[in-house]
């Protein structure tokens, strides 16, 4: 039979690997079973079995845009030190196992020395939830990548150690879509100008019924423009939120001024203590400043700082603003409370301070 | 004559500070001058340098795909590929990690060497739905690719308007606190929806998390549509010993500031012997105080889930946290697996018949109210589905006596069963 009337491959759809056989065998062995855990140093686990089995985890750093070689020096590691096994966090973090408590510290040495730092457990700041940006995303205001290194690069020292308050969770949007999620700080892109609109190709490139229907405000509509149909936007009630800008490529959201940084506090995924948090605006307009964002960096490390200074024990960066009040959140990171702080979308009442409750 | 290195003096600046650079990473793939990839990363730079220099994004999407999907190719095409002709085509395939995401290293190896030969050389582990991203390859490229990974066992995820790849806790695997096999589930659910992952024909994205206990650490009840949760109904386990040796540890003001006083619906009280107090119908099962006290204190063995839906980031109406629609249920048997699969099966056809073009899930609910998306599908109501009952009197209830009796009715039953 020739190649030309051979039967092309189909997809075998295999979804979801089983990670039974990937696993490291002691977590497989007591896969259901284990007892309780401790953290002898920050960016170690330990974890014992119902079995009376203990085994370390060692957590590791990465710039999670990875190289081959990065991968695989990694994977030299774990076949060297940690018997062939690893697993990756939510936070794009590196952990290997080993089953005996002597083998942690030439592990964390030989990471260390590769470049690799330990920690991102307990009450460090892990890593920074990170996007696509300018590397691979169609509609990014800014970079991911960079913003990041520049940002662990700041915040260094507190991975490697475990003295906040609490486990510090944050996270960058290169658009105001919003993909790096909720954080205990969020650095998002805030956009402050509307889309400037290339007429000539909107007909050809955008559905235009759904560009409309993608306005949050109802902003958006059919238009003639030099004679070829066209959208205009309302730009006294546009709020310049970008949502247009991926149907309709040619409605140009990013702007290298008018793109700024916001930066926003209090964003909590877990039902831990309190219920799930959103984030809450602090400071916008600062510049979108590549490659190393340093305004961005000196105010994130301010509002740290604050934090790790006034925060108790246990206290998430919400717990920590919700117990001293907002006024004096702002006093201590000297940030300017403004008209643009006060909630003014759906259920914005539910922001105000509906009480007699005043911080003095 | 080998393609020369783009000079890039704002990158440059990215490879100084302690934390691991991708810039010197990318470099080192841009070096590599007996690889295929090579002539594509130093295009790459030249292009994220201009991006660096100009402060805009240069990429635009497509249709890329392979054959038997219409997902799971994330298509970039370069904006300025006269400039960067190497790079022009520079595709993402978004590949599902096992559950967990727990690897071996001749797994990691395999996936490297198929994807020296056909890609940038450059992995993302992972996106943030949980996928590992390959990122960079040329559109001819992508089939050969696939079809090597496929053969190895790894599937392509979702994208567009589709289910969406899953994630789920290191759980059972390595974790005291969790409360049900979070990766059984995982596969259980997701394996089950590939029609919709790898077919994009929903109004919108639909995604499914799955997270051991309250902490959730794959942050489900936001950024999921579908947050499956850990829990338990039975009281929480105290070993009282260890309770005393950890007063006796750390002192009763530690105790009383960082447990007892921390604890959201104040079910603990010390006892003046250093062992603990625990109101179990007042614990909200939210893991403090078994998170402080590790030794002491673990979750009960009466263990299941909770099921929050309409979890979302931004677009259209704003941030949405995940609610409650399902307290509580078993999922130990063959049988309570095979309930959550039908459940979830009946939340993708709801989804898929009812929501608008770009409606999420919880926009959908919002839009029809949560009653009746109860009623879609068969769930009764109950005080653990609302932070507090209605507030507003702008309501037509001349049902009330009918719906009354549904719950009294519903009351005996259970108390029948008993």
């Amino acid at each position: 039979m020739s190649e030309a009337t051979e039967k092309p491959r189909m997809p075998d759809e295999c979804g979801v690997p089983d990670p039974m056989p990937l696993m490291h065998p002691m977590m497989r062995e007591n896969y259901g079973a284990w007892s309780w855990h401790d953290r002898p140093r920050p960016g170690v686990l330990h974890h014992v079995a119902k079995s009376g089995d203990e085994i370390w985890t060692v957590k590791a750093g990465t710039q999670r845009q990875m190289d081959l070689g990065t991968v695989r020096n990694l994977c030299d590691i774990a076949d060297e030190m940690a018997d062939g096994h690893v697993r990756f966090t939510t936070r794009s973090n590196i952990e290997f196992m080993v089953t005996d408590e002597s083998r942690v510290v030439p592990l964390i040495e030989k990471l260390e020395s590769e470049g690799y730092p330990v920690g991102g457990t307990g009450n460090s700041i892990s890593m920074i939830s990170h996007t696509q940006g300018w590397l691979h995303c169609d509609i990014p205001g800014t970079d991911a990548s960079g913003v990041v290194k520049s940002l662990m690069d700041e915040i260094y020292h507190d991975f490697r150690h475990e003295e906040m308050p609490n486990r510090v969770k944050i996270t960058t949007s290169c658009c105001q879509i919003n993909c790096g999620g909720q954080g205990d700080i969020a650095i998002n892109i805030q956009h402050t100008k509307p889309p400037v609109i290339n007429h000539d190709l909107v007909s050809n490139v955008c559905e235009r019924p759904s560009v409309v229907a993608r306005c949050p405000v109802a902003a958006i509509r059919p238009a003639l423009v030099n004679g070829k149909p066209s959208l205009e936007v309302d730009e006294k009630k546009c709020i310049c939120c970008g949502a247009c800008y991926p149907p309709c490529p040619p409605m140009q959201i990013n702007d290298p001024e008018n793109s700024v940084l916001a930066i926003w506090v209090g964003g909590k995924h877990s039902s831990t203590r309190t219920k799930p948090t959103f984030h809450k605006l602090v400071i916008s307009g600062l510049p979108n400043n590549a490659p190393r964002w340093p305004e961005v960096a000196e105010v994130v490390k301010r509002i740290l700082a604050a934090y790790k200074e006034d925060g108790r024990p246990w206290e998430r960066m919400s717990e920590w603003i919700d117990r001293i009040g907002w006024p004096r959140f702002f006093e201590m990171t000297s940030l300017p409370f403004t008209k643009h702080h006060i909630e003014d979308w759906r259920g914005g009442r539910n922001a105000l301070n509906q009480s007699s409750h005043v911080h003095f | 004559m080998a393609k020369q290195m783009p000079k890039t003096p704002l990158l440059d600046q990215l490879e100084s500070g302690p934390w691991p650079s991708f810039v010197t990473g990318l470099k080192k793939l841009a070096n590599d001058e007996d690889k295929q990839y090579a002539p594509m990363v130093k295009s790459l730079l030249g292009q994220l340098e201009h991006s660096y220099d100009t402060r805009k994004g240069y990429w635009k999407g497509g249709t890329v795909g392979v054959r038997g999907y219409g997902g799971g190719v994330i298509p970039r095409f370069s904006e300025v590929a006269g400039n960067y002709p190497e790079s022009s085509e520079f595709h993402t395939m978004r590949v599902m990690p096992p559950a967990g995401m727990h690897y071996d290293t001749k797994t990691l190896r395999d996936l490297c060497d198929i994807w020296e030969k056909y890609g940038s050389g450059l992995i993302a582990f992972h996106g943030q739905s949980g996928d590992i991203m390959f990122q960079g390859i040329s559109s001819a490229n992508i089939q050969a690719c696939f079809d090597e990974m496929n053969e190895m066992g790894f599937d392509l995820g979702g994208a567009g308007a589709a289910v969406r790849t899953s994630m789920s806790c290191v759980g059972a695997a390595r974790c005291e606190q969790s409360n049900y096999d979070e990766a059984r589930a995982m596969r259980t659910v997701i394996n089950n929806l590939l029609d919709d992952m790898h077919r994009p024909s929903l109004p919108y994205k639909i995604k499914f998390k799955f997270s051991g206990c309250a902490n959730d650490c794959v942050n489900a009840s936001h950024r999921s549509d579908v947050a499956v949760l850990g829990t338990w109904r039975d009281d929480i386990k105290v070993d009282q010993e260890k309770v005393k040796a950890f007063v006796a540890e750390n002192g009763r003001k530690m105790v009383n500031d960082q447990v007892i006083n921390m604890c959201p619906t104040r079910a603990l009280s010390l006892n003046d012997d250093d062992t603990l107090d625990v109101d179990n119908r007042s614990c909200v099962r939210c893991m403090h105080c078994i998170n402080v006290m590790t030794k002491a204190l673990s979750p009960g063995d009466d263990k299941g889930i909770s099921i929050l839906v309409g979890g979302k980031r931004t677009l259209k109406i704003g941030d949405l946290m995940g609610s409650m629609i399902v307290p509580f249920m078993k999922l130990e048997s063959d049988e309570d697996f095979e309930k959550l699969t039908e459940l979830t099966e009946e939340m993708l056809e709801f989804f898929a018949e009812n929501a608008l073009e770009h409606e999420r899930t919880g926009e959908m609910i919002d839009r029809i109210g949560l009653v009746n998306y109860l009623d879609a599908l068969g769930l009764e109501v109950d005080p653990n589905m609302v932070a507090h009952p209605r507030t507003s009197s702008y309501v037509r209830m001349d049902d009330w006596a009918e719906e009354a009796d549904k719950w009294n009715q519903r009351k005996a039953n259970s108390a029948a069963a008993e």
